[in-house]
């Protein structure tokens, strides 16, 4: 068979159906904002309660994160994904799903060497590069003085 | 009126990922380093920080406030220890939610089994 | 005793039989068209077993104990058993078999199992060298998922070309009964590469290997498209199935008329959320061995040709960027022998 490599990843896309933007965008759209609005009602409720704004902020994530645990263990998380995609990707929720749903499917090959190393096997890259994007931020506040 | 601020917002920063998803190669795990990084460098332009002033959860929810939460962090601890700080100052301002999702993903294993998908 | 008919082209001359098959399936198989051909239908993918790993290895232990039951055998009369599985270094068809005592040949041919191992137990038995072999390869959704996907309860979404990881599997014992379904030759594939590194694409990444396959058995045994009944890849899925009719077409081989793939026969893909199909070695496995085989002996087909395909990469090469290679190995089967 003559073809060249272009030829048939050419000819593969053509046969490929196309993810459904007009669904998928939209989707994303109304879960993830719903997610923030849920945040937005948790941040409201723990500023009346008394909080600081930044301690309202952080009890929230650490509501949302709880919450996002929770429907992960309840094999719920996943299913909502499917259609929401990046809207349940992109908030704080997807972060803590892509550290459970790891520490869970791999707890059968113990709790060192399975659950615990592989914990951030998804998630860790987040952590890495966020982390050495803010020790370079912080190196060029403090060599230009900048504070 | 926040509510609605923060549904457009987070919304938006969520459809942003997903056009992502649809139009590029980019694999989810690619998306949230990108969300994060992108997060700290705009916190460190100073243009995060307005968003979240305007629609409160729907810029700090998403993994791009987690970023802006990195530079804040960071940006304070040199403030207050120089050169140390651009080491501790990250990590500490991010220490909550990291812990909380160990702690919350290390109990939900504990007690739940994964199953079959449907 | 086996002719050469070109360079990987074998003639049976025996025409060995499939003296006992049977196949297993798991929940979301049991709820698609193919349910009632089934010997055992799954209603929990976990089987009672504490890990995916195990519950594979169950279900190939299930669906030898019963293809040996179908057959009045028992593992002492089995010479050799051609077995293999998708997880690292097999160990759902090494557990599996652990128990049964019978001498063993492990495959690794990704999806294409059942055709090679069906392959080898043929030309075993075709030649004397076996009075009876038997031919199994299973998959399972779960156990697939975590090792060359996600875990399984992360939140991911599929793409449109991605495919569905079959919980099933198939054995066959090969031997000299005399009835149907007789084994009429084989064809051994070469491993191909056009160049597709998407993942979530395999169908377009194997369709290559099985058109060349088709096209070196045909020029090989002369005969057309139209000469058999069904012409029935492993799991190329809607893409791939599109994609092997186009590839052919181009060499002016017509097969539309009589090709259909074991990923589009054991899920409704209407209503069945498996965007582009069934995969895995038990994709191809259980419907052959639970639909086609039954079908052949009841005379319904005279003349199939079944062509299991295979992904040969693994998620390492992938994360470094390399292509996915593919491979097809054919087997002729038929009502009468020659």
């Amino acid at each position: 068979m003559k073809m060249t490599q272009q030829d048939y990843q050419h000819m593969s896309d053509l046969a490929s159906p196309k993810t459904k933007s007009y669904q998928t965008i939209p989707m994303a759209f109304l879960i993830g904002g719903l997610i923030c609005t849920i945040g937005q009602a948790l941040t409201n409720l723990y500023t009346h309660l008394g909080l600081s704004e930044k301690d309202a902020a952080l009890t929230t994530s650490i509501s949302l994160i709880f919450l996002s645990a929770l429907l992960t263990g309840l094999k719920v998380y996943d299913n909502i994904a499917k259609y929401a995609g990046a809207g349940t990707l992109v908030p704080i929720t997807g972060f803590a799903n892509a550290v459970v749903s790891p520490a869970l499917e791999f707890k059968s090959e113990g709790y060192v060497l399975g659950l615990g190393a592989k914990m951030f096997i998804i998630a860790g890259p987040v952590i890495v590069y966020g982390t050495l994007a803010s020790v370079l931020y912080g190196l060029i506040l403090f060599l230009f003085k900048l504070y | 009126m926040d509510y609605l601020k923060a549904f457009l917002v987070g919304g938006a920063i969520c459809a942003i990922g997903q056009i992502l998803i649809d139009y590029t190669k980019m694999t989810p795990a690619r998306i949230l380093v990108s969300f994060v990084v992108a997060g700290v460098l705009l916190g460190a332009l100073g243009l995060y920080q307005p968003l979240v002033d305007f629609a409160g959860a729907g810029a700090s929810v998403p993994l791009t406030g987690f970023g802006n939460l990195l530079a804040k962090g960071v940006q304070e601890a040199v403030q207050e220890k120089g050169l140390l700080g651009a080491l501790t100052g990250g990590l500490t301002s991010a220490a909550g939610g990291v812990t909380a999702s160990i702690l919350f993903g290390f109990l939900v294993a504990l007690i739940f089994r994964p199953g079959d998908k449907a | 005793m086996s002719q050469k008919i070109n360079r990987s082209t074998l003639k049976l001359s025996s025409s060995p039989s499939l003296i006992s098959y049977a196949a297993v399936a798991g929940k979301k198989e049991s709820e698609g068209p193919l349910a009632s051909y089934f010997d055992i239908l799954y209603q929990d993918n976990g089987i009672g077993q504490e890990t995916w790993e195990k519950a594979e290895s169950m279900m190939q232990k299930d669906v030898s104990a019963k293809a040996l039951d179908k057959g009045n055998l028992s593992a002492g009369d089995i010479d050799f058993v051609f077995a293999g599985d998708l997880l690292n270094q097999c160990v759902g068809t090494h557990y599996g078999l652990r128990e049964l005592g019978i001498p063993f040949l492990g495959l690794y041919g990704a999806c294409s199992t059942m055709a090679e191992s069906l392959c080898l137990a043929s030309i075993f038995t075709d030649n004397g060298l076996a009075e009876k072999a038997m031919a199994m390869t299973s998959s399972h959704f779960c156990a697939s998922e975590r090792q060359f996907r996600f875990p399984l309860e992360y939140g991911g979404q599929r793409t449109p070309t991605a495919q569905w990881t079959v919980t099933g599997a198939g054995c066959t014992i090969v031997g000299h009964s005399g009835t149907p379904p007789y084994v009429k030759g084989v064809s051994i594939g070469k491993i191909t590469d056009f160049g597709i590194t998407d993942i979530n694409n395999m169908g377009a990444a194997m369709a290559p290997a099985a058109a060349d396959t088709l096209k070196t058995f045909l020029n090989a045994t002369g005969t057309a498209p139209t000469d058999y009944d069904l012409i029935l890849t492993g799991d190329l899925g809607k893409v791939g199935s599109e994609l092997l009719c186009e590839l052919l077409e181009k060499e002016n081989i017509e097969i539309r008329s009589v090709h259909n793939d074991c990923g589009l026969l054991i899920y409704d893909l209407k209503s069945q959320d498996v965007h582009a199909g069934g995969s895995g070695c038990g994709c191809g496995a259980s419907v052959l061995c639970g639909y086609v085989l039954d079908k052949i002996k009841q005379g319904v087909y005279h003349d199939v040709l079944f062509m299991a395909t295979g992904a040969l990469m693994s998620p390492l090469t992938v994360q470094q960027g390399e292509t996915i290679p593919g491979i097809a190995h054919l087997v002729h089967l038929s009502d009468t022998p020659w």
